[in-house]
Order: C-alpha cells, then structure tokens, then sequence
C-alpha cells in the first residue's frame, strides 16, 4: 500500500487533472456529435470555475452548492446566446463561439471588483476530492452513453450528417442543438468548477483560445465516433507533456501540429470503431 | 471630434476590410473557413519587416515581398491541406479544424524564430509626416494605407464583376461541380484564389505593422477574430459586404476608444457580432448559406 | 388532401411559380410532371416548408401549411424524399428507417436515462416496424449494413422506407426513379402501388412518362412555373399544349 500512497502524493493532481480534462473533452464530443464546433466551452469552463470559486470564496457556499451553480451559470449563458446563433448553421455558431470566449476574458478583466481582473482569483479552497471527479466523470459518461441510445442520441447523429433531412423525419433541430449546447456547457461548467478547487488558483487567461483548442485537440485526436475517443484524448494530451519533459514548452504547437495531421490522415481520430475492426480483422466486412 | 474620428477609422477600417477580403474571398470561392487566415496576415508582417532590416529593402519593395510570400504560404496551405480535404469531401467544420491546427504551428513557429517581443519597422522608414485638410489630420502613412486598400479593393471588385475570371469564381462560389462541368478549371481557380486571399492578408498585415508599429507572433489572432467578425456583419461570401463591414467595424473601434475606454476595444467586434446576430444572421449582404456541391 | 391554391413563388426578380393551383385528393396517386426547371421541386419544398410562397395557400386536409416549421409539418403527416437523396450514410439501414420514427417515440429522459420498460418498449417496437417497412421495399436482409455501400436503386428505396417511418398520410416522392434501370423502376413501380393500395396518399414528380403514366390516376402539368393541365392519364396524353411543351421530348416516352 505503501508505494501507492507516495505514487498518489505526486500524481493525484495530474490523474484528477485527467478526470477534469476528460469532462471537457467529453463536452466538446457533445457538440460535436451534432455537427456543432463548440469553441465556446472553455469560456463555459471559465463562467463555471469563476461562478463555483466565487460562491465558496465571497459566499461561503457549501462544496455541492458551489458545484451548482458552476454547472447552472454557463448552462443559463448558454440558453441565452445559443437562440440567435443556432437559428442558421452551424458555421455561424463555430465562428461566434470563437469570439465569445474574447467577450468572457474581457468581461472578466473587466469586472476586477468580482473576478479579481488579470490577477484572477487565489486561494480556493482546495475543496475538490478523487472521488467528486470520479463520480463527475462516471455520472457523466453513463448520462452520455444513455442519451446516444435513446432517440435524442439517433436525432444528434441525423442533424450531425444532415440537418435538413433531419427536420424532414420529424426532428426539432434547433431544440436539438440546443440542447447539445447547453449539456456542452453544462459539462464544461461542472470541470470548470472541479479544477478550480483543485488548482486554487484562476485567472482570465486560462479560459481562453488556448484552452479551447487544448480541449478540441483531446476530442479530435481522441475520436469522435463514441465516449472513448475523448477520454483516450485526454489522457493522452494531459500525460504527454509529463511524458516528453522537452515537449512542454512546444505544447501548443504541438496541439497544432496534431490537430493539422490528425484531421488529414486519421480523421476519426485514433479510437475509431470501424478501423480498429478492420485492423483486427474481427467479423466480416 | 467627429470629422477626425471618422477620419482615424478611415485608414484602421480600410485595413480590416482588407483583411476580411481575403477571409470571405476564402469562404466565398472555396466555402472553408480559413482561420489561418490571421496566421498569414502575421508572416506578410514579418517578411517584410525581414527583408527591410536584412536586406534594406524599401518599404514598397517589403511590400512586395510580403504579398508574394503570404501569397506563396497561401497556395501552400490550399495544396497540402486544403486539397486533400476537399478532394475526401470532408464536412465543413473539418478544414476549419485544420486551418485552427495550421494558424497555431505557424503563431509557434514564429514565435520560436524571432521571439515574442513586438518588433518595430524602422523609424526612418516610416514616413511621418502629417497633412492637415479641413481641419482635420491625418498622416502620410494613413493616406497611403487607404489609397493602396482602395486600389486594391477596386481591382478586385474589377475583376469580379467585369472580367471571365470573375464570372468563373462567381460560378464556382455557386455551385463547384456545376463550375467544373461547364469546363471551368475549378482546382486551379482555388489555388489563384487561396494565394490571391493570403496575399491580401499579407499585405494588409505590413499596413496594421506600419500603422500601430508593433510586429509579434501573435498579431493574427485578434485580427482574425475581427475578421469574423466584420464577415458575419457584412454578409459572407459577399466583397461589399466586407468593404463595409470593415470600414463600419473600424468606426466603431474608435468611437468606442474615444467614448468608452480602451480596455473594451476587443470587445467591441464581438458586441456587434452578437447584435447582427440577433436581428440579420446573414448581414447586410449576405444570403443564406446552403451551398449547392 | 392537399390544395395548393395560387402559388407564387418569386426569388428577387426570378418568377419561379406563378398562380400554381391543384388539389391531390386522398387515397390516391397524383403526380406533377414538366420539363426540366418547371419548378417541380420548388414546390415540394414550398409544401413541406423548406421555403415559403410569396402568395397564395397551401393547406392540407383544410389546415394552412404557411409558416409552419418543416419539422412540425412532418408530424403533420407529410414525408418526402428528395430528387439526389439524402439518407444517412454513416448509420445502418434500420437505423435510417427508425431515425424517422421520431416524432412517435415519446419516452421521456428518466425512460431513457434509467432504460426503463416504457424505453426498451417502445425501442424494440421501432426496430421491429423499422424491419417491417424495410421489408416492404425488399431491403430486409440488409438492415444491418451501413447505408454508405447500396447501390443507387437501393438508396431510394431506403429513403421510400424512411419516409414511410414517419406514419405519413401523404407521401411526397421527388423522382423516385431516377438513374434507376428499367428492372428496378419495374420493381420500384410495383412496391409503390402495394404502399398505394395500403391507402396512402402519393404525389410524385417524376420525368418517366411510363412510369407515371402508369401509376397516377390523376396528373397535373407544370410549365415554366405555370400548370399548364389536370386530369387523367388519357387526358393528359391527348392534350395540345401539354404535347406542344414536351415538343421534341418524344422520345423520352420511348425511352
């Protein structure tokens, strides 16, 4: 038992940053499935963090609270911008949601009184435990797996391939995309929430373009065809820079890099289904 | 007062026109959204900043440099990333995705060979000088910047409307396969059309360098997000529409610097873009955005 | 069923459909026919609301179609297929078909998050219609299969399928037989009149003059945007100005 407890001393930050990152990964593969490009949900993730901290810190919100209104405070933001921009394509919302997380960093400089400005907010408490990320990312994961099962999962999976077929068999499909927007946020809320207690430090340049595409890079290299991909992503993005101690400085080039060589050669990522049968041969085909 | 502020948007407009010229032009002929766009834009910048501290180029000459290396780095974005996609007829998010890998390689890049610190054009180079007419000042530089944005947005609107190359991108900007079966070059026409967007960005990258006198890595980044959002508020795909558009951006920049305060400068692009959004998604130009293959 | 009650349809200064006006009664075979741009497809998409009139009434079973969401016009009743088909090509052909289920699946998320009865229920009732109506169109035997591989006599026939899954009262085929060889519009021909004879109601637009000769039991006529004629096959087919459109196109009869 002895030589876990020192392995945990050292690692349990970076395997809950794992757990934290696959929650943020897992919420861009939502968007995702149903033909949206979320950039936005770093600047959910920093609404969520910023919204958790400042009730433990400013309101002495009880944990579960705090968590609460980490998750509820992006989902509302998200409702509330995602009526106008989902009304036409998805390419308007890909392009606005790259912008919003700008407008959610200025507003956040900006609002120094509350958010503490460029210097962000120090001294969280450290509230968050291996097991509240485990139950988040098992509680999440069973509540995606269910919904790619039910007749919600089927409508994603229409409007992703083809939005206009899809309002023809009946599919609401702005209420559809709504709904991957606003669980999207709400998931990035809730790990933007966990991190924040666990790091006890945040600042405005965190929730950024930077992250956004830290999170997309997870997802697309990960696999987009079902709930492993993004959690294999993450894994493999958070560990690599612990790995390769040289790569760290290049991290974000290498994001780039990856995003660049996956999207043309592996385009459903790594973890895809069908290659890996067709790899090992299983059934026939 | 008013007449100088309009005066000072004339030339950042012109140049944010400039560069979401090239941006819709992309999106107008290819229909990607190349978000490599800003990327292109910063090393038009630094080519020409190179060539003027190496070589001892001129500015017009670093100019030159900077249209036919952006231009270069453009036709090579199209061929090696772009086409591939294109031919595998990958679903539209998916080249945006990739141009979102390119533009960080290349901020990186940039970053890793010259260093993160803003960099400046040589004072001796600049001309400085200030006209004054009407009451109103403006600078040499800022004259020149809008005669050769408005020399080049009036060749381009030239070529659109009057010329067979323009009618054959305007076919292609309608429907590709229909482009190609009436025996229009369409894949040779991306490649003109990718180099000649990132030639303009490139160009209008050395304006923005001259005009705020700052190079760094990372300068593509918020142009590019102006570059959205001019394109969304003048109608994508349209070249009125980002004329406009950047102009109209451009005044509203200064307008709030003057009134509101700097800190929400940024900021002020995308408060347009949401209420464009709200009340005419499509812009002021723009049509609605089904795309025939 | 359906009226269409002058129809206009202008974009910017195009006149696409002027004072278009038919009714498609219940229960039986309709079909529209033209030459090419006569704006066949235009109205499809007017009827199941991908675009709106610039004038007149559409109305189906006398409630007004304008302005309603295709979605909901769906649930109303009326499924399409579309003239270069729109199926789903990375699901399975079962999935395509339970996909236009939709509407009447109405489990609630406790159902599905929880994989109560009422879910697997109505889950597994889906999957079994879905296999039906495949089987309606002979396609059974490859539920299973990812529908990116089908050949094109295939392709529209899982579309037929899907749109059947919607529970429609009328059925909007837009050329279902194009591209497709003389032995599967045959077959094609024959599952039409089985889903006819089941007491849907069909409008088709089709170029085949056999085909539609054949099946529809009234026709109407359109012609740069205008109907030029109504009425029965012998009717059409000795009508001057309906010969007098297809002028030289003689040989698509025989075709």
């Amino acid at each position: 038992m002895e030589w876990f407890e020192s392995f945990w001393q050292v690692y349990n930050n970076l395997i809950l940053t794992i757990g934290v990152n696959a929650l943020l990964a897992l919420s861009i593969w939502l968007t995702l499935s149903c033909g949206l490009l979320a950039m936005a949900n770093a600047a959910f993730m920093g609404i969520g963090a910023y919204t958790a901290s400042i009730l433990t810190m400013s309101a002495g919100a009880p944990f579960p609270l705090a968590l609460a209104g980490g998750i509820a405070a992006p989902t509302l933001v998200a409702l509330a911008i995602g009526g106008p921009t989902l009304r036409l394509s998805g390419v308007y919302l890909a392009m606005a949601t790259l912008g919003f997380g700008e407008v959610v960093r200025v507003l956040i400089l900006n609002a120094e009184s509350i958010t503490g400005g460029a210097l962000g907010l120090n001294g969280i408490p450290q509230e968050t435990q291996w097991w509240h990320v485990l139950l988040a990312v098992i509680v999440v994961l069973l509540i995606l797996w269910r919904l790619r099962r039910s007749r919600i999962g089927r409508a994603f999976e229409a409007i992703n391939e083809d939005a206009v077929a899809a309002s023809l068999m009946g599919i609401a499909v702005n209420a559809h995309k709504m709904l991957a927007f606003a669980l999207g946020a709400a998931i990035a809320g809730l790990a933007g929430a966990l991190n924040a207690h666990l790091t006890f430090f945040i600042g405005p340049s965190e929730f950024g373009f930077d992250r956004g595409v830290d999170i997309l890079t997870m997802t697309i290299l990960g696999g987009t065809s079902g709930l492993t991909g993004p959690v294999l992503g993450a894994l493999i993005i958070t560990l690599l820079p612990e790995l390769l101690r040289s790569f760290r400085d290049f991290r974000t080039m290498l994001n780039g890099a990856i995003l660049v060589l996956i999207v043309l050669f592996l385009p459903k990522g790594l973890w895809d289904p069908k290659r890996l049968r067709s790899w090992f041969g299983r059934g026939a085909h | 007062m008013l007449e100088q502020q309009l005066v000072n948007a004339l030339s950042l407009g012109c140049v944010y026109a400039l560069f979401a010229l090239g941006f819709t032009l992309i999106f107008g002929v290819l229909g990607v959204i190349n978000l490599s766009h800003g990327a292109v834009f910063m090393v038009g910048a630094y080519a020409a900043l190179q060539v003027v501290t190496r070589f001892g180029w001129s500015l017009w000459a670093s100019l030159l440099a900077a249209l036919v290396v952006s231009a270069a780095v453009g036709l090579a974005i199209d061929y090696f990333v772009l086409r591939p996609l294109r031919k595998r007829n990958a679903p539209h998010l998916i080249p945006m995705i990739a141009t979102i890998g390119l533009a960080i390689v290349f901020n990186n890049a940039a970053q890793g060979l010259f260093g993160a610190e803003n960099l400046r054009f040589p004072s001796e180079l600049v001309p400085d000088a200030q006209l004054h007419f009407l009451g109103v000042q403006i600078s040499v530089l800022e004259v020149a910047i809008v005669v050769l944005s408005f020399a080049l947005m009036a060749t381009l609107f030239v070529v659109m409307r009057k010329t067979q190359l323009g009618r054959a991108l305007r076919a292609i900007a309608e429907s590709p396969k229909a482009a190609a079966l009436l025996g229009i070059n369409v894949e040779g026409l991306f490649y003109l059309t990718s180099a000649t967007a990132a030639a303009l960005g490139g160009v209008s990258g050395v304006l923005i360098a001259l005009y705020s006198n700052a190079v760094f890595p990372l300068m593509g980044q918020p142009m590019l997000h102006k570059g959205i959002a001019v394109i969304i508020l003048g109608g994508m795909g349209d070249i009125r529409g980002a004329l406009i558009g950047g102009l109209f951006l451009g005044f509203a920049e200064v307008m709030s610097v003057a009134y509101i305060g700097s800190t929400m400068r940024d900021a002020v692009a995308f408060g347009l873009l949401f209420i464009v959004l709200l009340l005419r998604p499509q812009g002021m130009f723009g049509k609605v955005l089904e795309r025939k293959a | 069923m359906l009226r269409l009650a002058n129809v206009s349809k202008r974009f910017g200064g195009l006149s696409v459909l002027q004072d278009v006006s038919f009714d498609v009664p219940a229960g039986k075979v309709f079909g529209l026919i033209g030459p090419n741009g006569a704006g066949k497809t235009t109205v499809f998409n007017l009827i199941t609301g991908l675009l709106a009139p610039t004038s007149g009434a559409i109305e189906l079973q006398g409630q007004t179609l304008i302005g309603v969401a295709p979605h909901q016009i769906t649930r109303r009743g009326i499924a399409r297929t579309f003239q270069n088909i729109r199926i789903f090509k990375d699901m399975t052909l079962l999935d395509n078909v339970v996909v236009g289920m939709h509407s009447h699946l109405n489990y609630g998320v406790p159902a599905w998050l929880f994989s109560l009865p009422a879910f697997r229920a109505q889950e597994a009732h889906a999957r079994e219609k879905a296999r039906e109506l495949l089987g309606w169109v002979g396609l059974a035997a490859k539920a299973s299969d990812t529908a990116d591989n089908l050949s094109y006599g295939d392709q529209r026939k899982l579309e037929l399928a899907r749109a059947l899954a919607t529970e429609p009262r009328l059925l909007l085929l837009d050329e279902p037989v194009a591209g497709m060889n003389t032995g599967e519009k045959v077959e094609l021909m024959g599952e039409i009149t089985n889903i006819a004879r089941r007491g849907y109601t069909i409008f088709m637009i089709e170029h085949d003059m056999r085909f539609v000769m054949g099946l529809c039991e009234r026709i109407a006529v359109l012609n740069f945007g205008k109907i030029i004629a109504e009425g029965t096959p012998d009717e059409i087919k000795n009508n001057v100005d309906v010969i007098e459109a297809y002028l030289g196109r003689d040989d698509e009869a025989a075709a």
